[in-house]
């Protein structure tokens, strides 16, 4: 869990992401798309979840990339290379269905971006035609551009306020996409109002749509039930049973309310510690 | 005549509710003494076979007599290497003091007068603890070049690391969490099984030899296949009953509704009553309803009511049972202490629904009232709804702690091993081997949600058959 390297990928208008590379040859031998880890940066830490954006065996690495948020992930933010956690778990959760599909088109929004790239990859390599579109705020918070260019057969930009690419949102652009053509499957990652708009999009489309749910962890590994969603219906542990859903079958509201369960506790603790 | 039993020492109840201090201070020498005389050592005694480990019970009461402190933790180490956590956290009254003589025949748990056994096991595992007494692993150049795989840290796979280990096999321990101890350690509050001791008694394997590697799930980072073609030449699982389950009612992923294994692992793993100084959090709120009648619910129970305390809010925290105190599975004592530190309690009560506001947090539950009817297929009266009998009670937290089921992790990825239909392991209940060869199992992952010594006990039993698989069957052609 040692850090080899880290990356500042954005840094503007309060908000940073930030790509961390680990020494775990356990997890990097075994992570596939779609999976993540558990971990804490401190020993009086919180444990929290975060995708494997890439994991390379011959190194013995993987790849976390990170937005601060709250208080765990502006202390993770602030590591430096050299340093070590105090603990890392995983891979966790069930990996992305990887096959043929045929079109598959990967929706990223913010930080969203990172946790569609190894999808977007793993994608690729598969042999399907892989559209990407992915948006953030501004210019100065999009990340991964050209790595996703790689792996994709065409990617599109927005931004909110049209600082770079098109100006709007990726619903827009995906809206626009499936008038013109048809596609097989969609994956999107994002904050949880974007996850949600894409969803009655392809919704409308018939385009079977997959998300990748960020709800509070504990352990990660099934015990606590701190994660569970309600998708079609019944009870779902994101972290066993997920992390990836059918969009349209997602209670969208309940993980919105769930996932701000401690906004007060951590607007409090991230007060205390100046950060 | 019969002398009285030597009642113990708890801390003052107004001031334990404001710390996670211990409870129970154990016996003193002297109390021991007295207590320990008052066993008749019987010819026959029944209390041995009542301990699911079968420690010695009569000759280390004995030695306690002699003084010989020292011989009488040997006695117990014998048969469990975990003393000073048994002697808190047994459920006593349902097993050897159950069995002991002075309980009257048909009694459903040990009467008052028995032999106070689990508390003399403490003051004997305290003092081997207090004064460093270290059992040595046994050096067998037959097992030594063995090395055995327990997977799961809580009772069943460190009771089954020590056996092991003093066989002189050479064993490692895999646990999912950063820290050691599984259930005993975010389940069971230190306010009942201290941290120190926790740690002492685990501390006490590394020196039999037993490597811990902590962060690591089998089933994930590696499989039982790969395990066996690193050298490992058998296998342990210790998993656990790991899913918590939900009444499945209405309203109950509002927010503030805990399972009590994220509400005990917030707090007892992860210290979150130390926020923000340690950083997890966990609400507490006014009006706490804890939904359950186990050891669970108790402790989740005197878990928030000492938060309420701690936080300055007037305590307001009430157990709901659908049955009534007597069907309990909770222990006597967790029961009698809950209620000394003000935990209120609602019996014969169905919980129907939860209200919400409009944030999704968790405002009131409804619930019916229930009366006792026939017995089911556990022997214990059945609730039966009272029609009309609807209330709604204030809650703004609320723990669910209504049992648990099989984790799926490992044996969803190793279908060779069957499992029943709720997923717990299938073993052949002699030699706790599952129907992988090599692959043992024992605690809750084989049997539902048991006590720790009744996992401590299945595991003995598999490493008496790993040993003997070790010596005669391995490598079987």
């Amino acid at each position: 869990m040692k850090i080899l390297n880290k990356e500042i990928l954005a840094d503007s208008q309060g908000i940073s992401i930030v790509k961390i590379t680990l020494l775990s040859p356990d997890i990097a031998s075994k992570a596939k798309a779609g999976q993540f880890v558990v971990l804490m940066v401190t020993e009086e830490g919180e444990r929290i979840p975060l995708t494997i954006v890439n994991a390379d065996i011959k190194e013995g690495a993987i790849v976390l990339i990170t937005q601060t948020a709250g208080f765990t992930t502006k202390q993770l933010a602030n590591v430096k290379k050299g340093d070590t956690l105090y603990s890392l778990v995983g891979p966790l959760g069930h990996p992305t269905e990887i096959k043929k599909y045929g079109k598959v088109i990967l929706v990223g929004g913010g930080v969203g971006i990172a946790e569609i790239y190894p999808v977007a990859k793993a994608m690729k390599a598969a042999g399907n035609f892989v559209t990407t579109i992915i948006g953030s705020r501004a210019k100065e918070l999009l990340i991964l551009e050209s790595e996703l260019k790689q792996v994709s057969d065409g990617l599109i930009v927005m931004t909110d306020d049209g600082s770079y690419g098109r100006k709007g949102f990726v619903t827009e652009a995906l809206k626009e996409l499936l008038e013109k053509e048809s596609y097989d499957q969609a994956y999107a990652v994002g904050p949880i109002p974007m996850m949600r708009a894409v969803s009655v999009v392809t919704k409308n489309f018939s385009v079977p749509t997959l998300v990748s749910l960020n709800a509070l962890m504990v352990d990660g590994t099934g015990m606590c039930g701190c994660c569970r969603v309600t998708v079609a219906g019944k009870v779902k542990f994101s972290c066993v049973d997920g992390p990836e859903f059918e969009a349209g079958e997602v209670d969208w509201i309940e993980l919105l309310k769930r996932n701000s369960i401690y906004s007060d506790k951590e607007k409090h603790i991230c007060r205390l510690n100046n950060l | 005549m019969k002398k009285k039993p030597v009642s113990v020492k708890g801390q003052d109840k107004n001031l334990r509710v404001k710390s996670f201090e211990e409870v129970v201070l154990g016996f003193s020498e002297a109390e021991v003494l007295e207590e320990a005389s008052r066993c008749i050592q019987c010819k026959e005694a029944k209390c041995i076979p009542g301990c699911p480990v079968g420690i010695d019970i009569k000759t280390f009461i004995k030695r306690l007599t002699l003084k010989d402190y020292a011989g009488a933790y040997s006695t117990i180490r014998e048969k469990n290497n975990f003393p000073s956590i048994c002697g808190r956290v047994c459920p006593a009254e349902y097993q050897c003091r159950r069995a002991c003589v002075f309980t009257k025949k048909g009694e459903p748990f040990a009467s008052q007068d028995a032999i106070n056994i689990h508390f003399l096991e403490r003051f004997a595992g305290d003092y081997g603890a207090k004064n460093k007494i270290i059992v040595k692993a046994d050096s067998n150049n037959k097992l030594s070049k063995f090395k055995v795989a327990i997977v799961g840290s809580g009772p069943a796979g460190l009771c089954c690391a020590g056996e092991l280990a003093r066989g002189g096999v050479k064993v490692v321990v895999f646990e999912g969490l950063h820290k050691t101890g599984g259930v005993l350690r975010y389940g069971i509050p230190p306010f009942r099984l201290p941290r120190n001791i926790l740690d002492f008694e685990i501390d006490s394997l590394k020196e039999l030899g037993v490597e811990i590697r902590p962060n690591y799930i089998i089933g994930k980072a590696k499989t039982i296949d790969e395990l066996f073609a690193e050298g490992y030449s058998a296998i342990f699982l210790g998993l656990g009953a790991g899913i918590p389950s939900f009444m499945g009612i209405p309203g109950e992923n509002l927010c503030n509704i805990y399972s009590a294994n994220e509400f005990l692992t917030r707090v007892n793993l992860m210290s979150a009553h130390k926020f923000p100084e340690y950083h997890t959090p966990v609400n507490i709120g006014k009006h706490v309803v804890v939904i359950g009648g186990g050891n669970t619910a108790m402790d989740a129970a005197r878990v928030a009511i000492r938060l309420q305390n701690m936080n300055g809010i007037i305590s307001d925290t009430t157990i709901a049972y659908r049955r009534t105190e007597i069907e309990m599975p909770a222990r006597r004592l967790e029961i009698e202490h809950a209620k000394e530190e003000g935990v209120k309690f609602q019996m014969l009560v169905k919980p129907e629904e939860f209200i919400g506001d409009d944030n999704g947090f968790v405002t009131k539950m409804r619930a019916s009232r229930c009366e006792l009817g026939e017995p089911d297929a556990s022997g214990r009266r059945r609730p039966v709804i009272i029609p009309g009998s609807n209330f709604e009670i204030d809650c703004d937290i609320a723990v669910v702690a209504v049992g648990l089921g099989a984790n799926k992790i490992l044996t969803s990825v190793t279908p060779r091993i069957v499992t029943d239909k709720y997923g717990d392991v299938q073993v052949n209940p002699e030699t706790m081997e599952t129907s992988v060869k090599g692959v043992f199992a024992g605690g809750d992952i084989v049997g539902g949600e048991g006590t720790v010594i009744e996992a401590m006990g299945m595991a003995k039993k598999a490493a008496v058959s790993i040993i003997d698989y070790l010596y005669y069957r391995w490598p079987d052609p």
